[in-house]
């Protein structure tokens, strides 16, 4: 309730930003009719230019050539510098350094506060973003707005869902599990059946960890400006603990870390058995998971009630538009094609899961009939699931640094040195003192 | 069996016949070392330690992306696809693979040729000339030695990026041209090698200092020149950091970067995984290194041992 109050208050703000800056935009252009005012596309993509982005998804190489054929003046230089922590490494030394920095760059939601709040990106709302309200699902759509702004529009989205191997399932007898219960009794039925086979690996990853207590309801990160509350302490925390800690003591995940080439085994010849992981999936299992075609399947995200439908995003992310770039305008035009314009359906066409509620709601988009998936029109699952996301998320403005530390405390309970309720405050007990000494005021 | 016979006549002969010389009993020189179990089983599990990622990377290039999965690892499997392999790391990305090859290729001949070439003359002005300060710079060229090119990477950068310089190939190639151990090694090389009244000669005889370096030096420094040569390709070839922090464009990446960018793409959201070309494609980066040193490895040899013994 609170967190839905003041982001309507911040949008009001962007709002009354993005007038006072085109009020200024007209008054200046009699002095200077050459300036395009802000929020004319159009001419500024017809005067051209040329704009770097830094990304790593795959779909935008289809993308720029279209823009590029489109509006010929304008040369997109597209680099992938790096998945995730690479390039924001990247990002920041060339930030620091005040040279090479693109201006466009994707940045994924749980680190786009860090940079918005570093001032590293731009504030879009007024180029034309503010305009967009209702184009994106609330999750993403709430994710990019920090404070006082929009630092971004979101590219993708992953509103989770139980991706299963139907065969495991099958063989045993088995039910698809609709509670974390039922998963509970399935995790022990499959790996008392075949002692190599887990219901599925875990390691210890931060993004899904902060998405499973996000499903549970709880709000561990409270964010209003430099006022920064953390605190592992509350229900939906508590229930996602308790259900992972016994399915560590048991033994009943694969001690395999995700996206490693044992991972792709895995989930190839049926030693994991369900990834619950965000509906950007489906395009890795095609391309990287052979042995499986057929074999796997989509259901909703468990529940902590019988019946409920909660979700949570996992993964996902924005273009944003860096404060150093030269040519915003051009750069967030681009950004506005790419991910609210014709390049969503390019980008949905080559197998990326949208944030855009037009495509989500597309007939061609939900009956869609995947192959891989045994004919199973899987989006219908996942489109439902981002709508059901839970409400009032917020990360860390220093969340880059917080999931970098998240191994040495929370990870140490999946190798059986602590309990995740130890692992979660010391992970709470480290970024309290991290942010205090960045300058913003921790509270637990 | 004649052979042990003759040696242990000879050393017999030398020696005079003892009651206790038996055949059983061998004799030992330097020619003919006491073999030793210990020593020999040692060997041999390092050799299978070095060797064994080697044929792992033969064997698993030759699989297909599914087979990788579903197979023993140091075992064949599967239809042999390693040309198959090879054709599509070649031509993946619009032939990416081959550009990375060509910019290491770039990095190697102009990093590392101009750094044996600095080390060449650098070393060979600090061992025959005499010159204020010289102690100076041997103290600076043994600390340089001490600190790792890793650790100089970030304020090179900074540097770098303040002359406008990084996103470059010259980004790579000016810290590239920087190798203390390879002037260190010149140094001591050229001092051993090149005998000082070999240099007085020439001169008496009107040569001039370009032509005595060049027709008198040059060829007695061959050896040394090969192994800071080898030295350095193999620094620039398998250079990593350096060009991590400095290089954005995936056009100007050497082959260590491109090979973690494809194996990085199995971690990617609606990224394809393509662990079959990230193996072939490191076993077409490592051929040339092999190559390198079977060809050169007698002047690397030769150049190790020179220098070790005064004479």
């Amino acid at each position: 309730m609170n967190v839905n109050h003041r982001r309507a208050l911040a949008r009001g703000t962007a709002l009354a930003g993005a007038l006072a800056l085109a009020l200024t935009a007209c008054g200046s252009s009699g002095d200077n009719a050459a300036a395009p005012a802000p929020g004319d596309a159009e001419s500024v993509l017809e005067a051209g230019g040329e704009i770097t982005v830094w990304a790593w998804e795959p779909t935008l190489e289809a993308v720029v050539e279209d823009f590029e054929a489109e509006y010929p003046n304008v040369d997109v230089e597209l680099a992938n510098v790096g998945t995730g922590n690479d390039q924001y490494t990247a990002l920041q030394n060339a930030i620091a350094a005040g040279d090479g920095v693109p201006d466009v760059a994707q940045v994924e939601y749980y680190a786009l506060p860090q940079f918005a709040i570093g001032e590293s990106l731009a504030d879009i709302g007024p180029l034309g973003a503010a305009e967009l309200d209702g184009t994106f699902t609330p999750g993403p759509w709430s994710a990019v707005q920090q404070a006082d702004g929009i630092y971004g529009l979101p590219m993708d989205s992953g509103p989770m869902a139980l991706f299963y191997n139907e065969e495991v399932f099958t063989n045993l007898g088995l039910e698809v599990p609709t509670t974390w219960d039922e998963y509970l009794e399935a995790a022990r039925a499959i790996h008392a059946a075949d002692p190599n086979a887990y219901i599925a690996n875990d390691t210890g990853d931060a993004g899904f960890v902060t998405s499973m207590i996000w499903q549970a309801g709880g709000q561990p990160y409270a964010v209003d400006g430099t006022d920064v509350t953390i605190d592992f302490t509350d229900e939906g925390t508590a229930k996602f603990a308790e259900t992972w800690q016994t399915l560590l003591d048991e033994d009943l995940l694969a001690p395999i870390g995700s996206w490693s080439d044992e991972w792709y085994q895995g989930l190839g010849n049926g030693t994991i058995a369900t990834l619950t992981i965000g509906a950007w999936m489906p395009a890795n299992l095609e391309s990287g998971v052979e042995a499986g075609a057929g074999k796997w399947r989509v259901a909703p995200m468990p529940q902590w009630e019988a019946g409920a439908n909660a979700t949570a995003e996992n993964g996902g992310s924005a273009l944003a538009v860096t404060e150093a770039s030269p040519n915003k305008e051009l750069a967030y035009a681009f950004v506005e094609y790419a991910n609210a314009g014709d390049g969503v359906q390019t980008r949905v066409d080559g197998g990326a899961f949208p944030a855009t509620v037009a495509e989500l709601e597309s007939e061609q988009f939900v009956n869609k009939e995947f192959e891989y998936f045994g004919g199973q029109k899987v989006n219908e699952v996942l489109a439902e699931s981002a709508t059901n996301v839970v409400e009032g998320w917020q990360y860390l403005p220093f969340q880059v640094y917080a999931n970098s530390v998240f191994n040495d405390t929370v990870g140490q309970a999946y190798v059986g040195e602590t309990t995740l309720q130890e692992g979660l405050a010391d992970w709470q007990q480290l970024t309290t003192d991290y942010g205090n000494d960045q300058g913003f005021t921790v509270e637990n | 069996m004649t052979t042990t016979t003759a040696s242990a006549t000879t050393s017999a002969g030398r020696r005079g016949a003892g009651p206790l010389r038996t055949r059983s009993r061998r004799a030992h020189s330097v020619e003919r070392p006491r073999r030793s179990m210990v020593l020999t089983v040692a060997t041999g599990i390092v050799l299978i330690y070095s060797l064994v990622p080697l044929v792992w990377l033969v064997i698993n290039s030759s699989k297909t992306q599914a087979s990788l999965f579903g197979s023993f690892g140091l075992w064949f499997s599967g239809d042999f696809a390693l040309w198959d392999n090879i054709v599509q790391t070649l031509t993946y990305d619009g032939g990416i693979f081959v550009r990375w090859l060509a910019n290491t290729l770039l990095y190697v001949v102009a990093g590392a040729g101009g750094a044996t070439a600095l080390a060449i003359i650098g070393g060979y002005g600090l061992a025959k000339f005499t010159f204020p300060g010289k102690r100076a710079v041997f103290a600076i060229v043994i600390g340089a030695v001490a600190v790792p090119g890793t650790a100089l990477a970030v304020p090179t950068f900074l540097m770098f990026s303040q002359m406008g310089l990084t996103n470059t190939p010259w980004a790579v190639i000016i810290p590239s041209l920087i190798s203390p151990f390879g002037l260190y090694l010149m140094w001591t090389f050229a001092a051993e090698a090149i005998p000082t009244e070999l240099l007085e000669a020439a001169r008496m005889d009107g040569a001039s200092e370009v032509r005595t370096f060049a027709q008198i030096s040059l060829p007695l420094l061959a050896p040394g020149i090969v192994t800071v040569l080898l030295f350095t390709m193999v620094a620039t070839w398998n250079n990593y950091f350096l060009p991590l922090i400095m290089l954005r464009d995936p056009d100007w990446y050497p082959l260590t970067l491109g090979l973690n960018a494809w194996n990085a793409q199995a971690a990617t959201a609606g990224g394809e995984a393509i662990f079959n070309l990230v193996i072939t494609g490191s076993l077409l980066t490592i051929l040339p290194l092999i190559a390198a040193f079977l060809l050169l490895q007698r002047f690397w040899q030769s150049g190790l041992a020179a220098g070790g013994v005064k004479e």
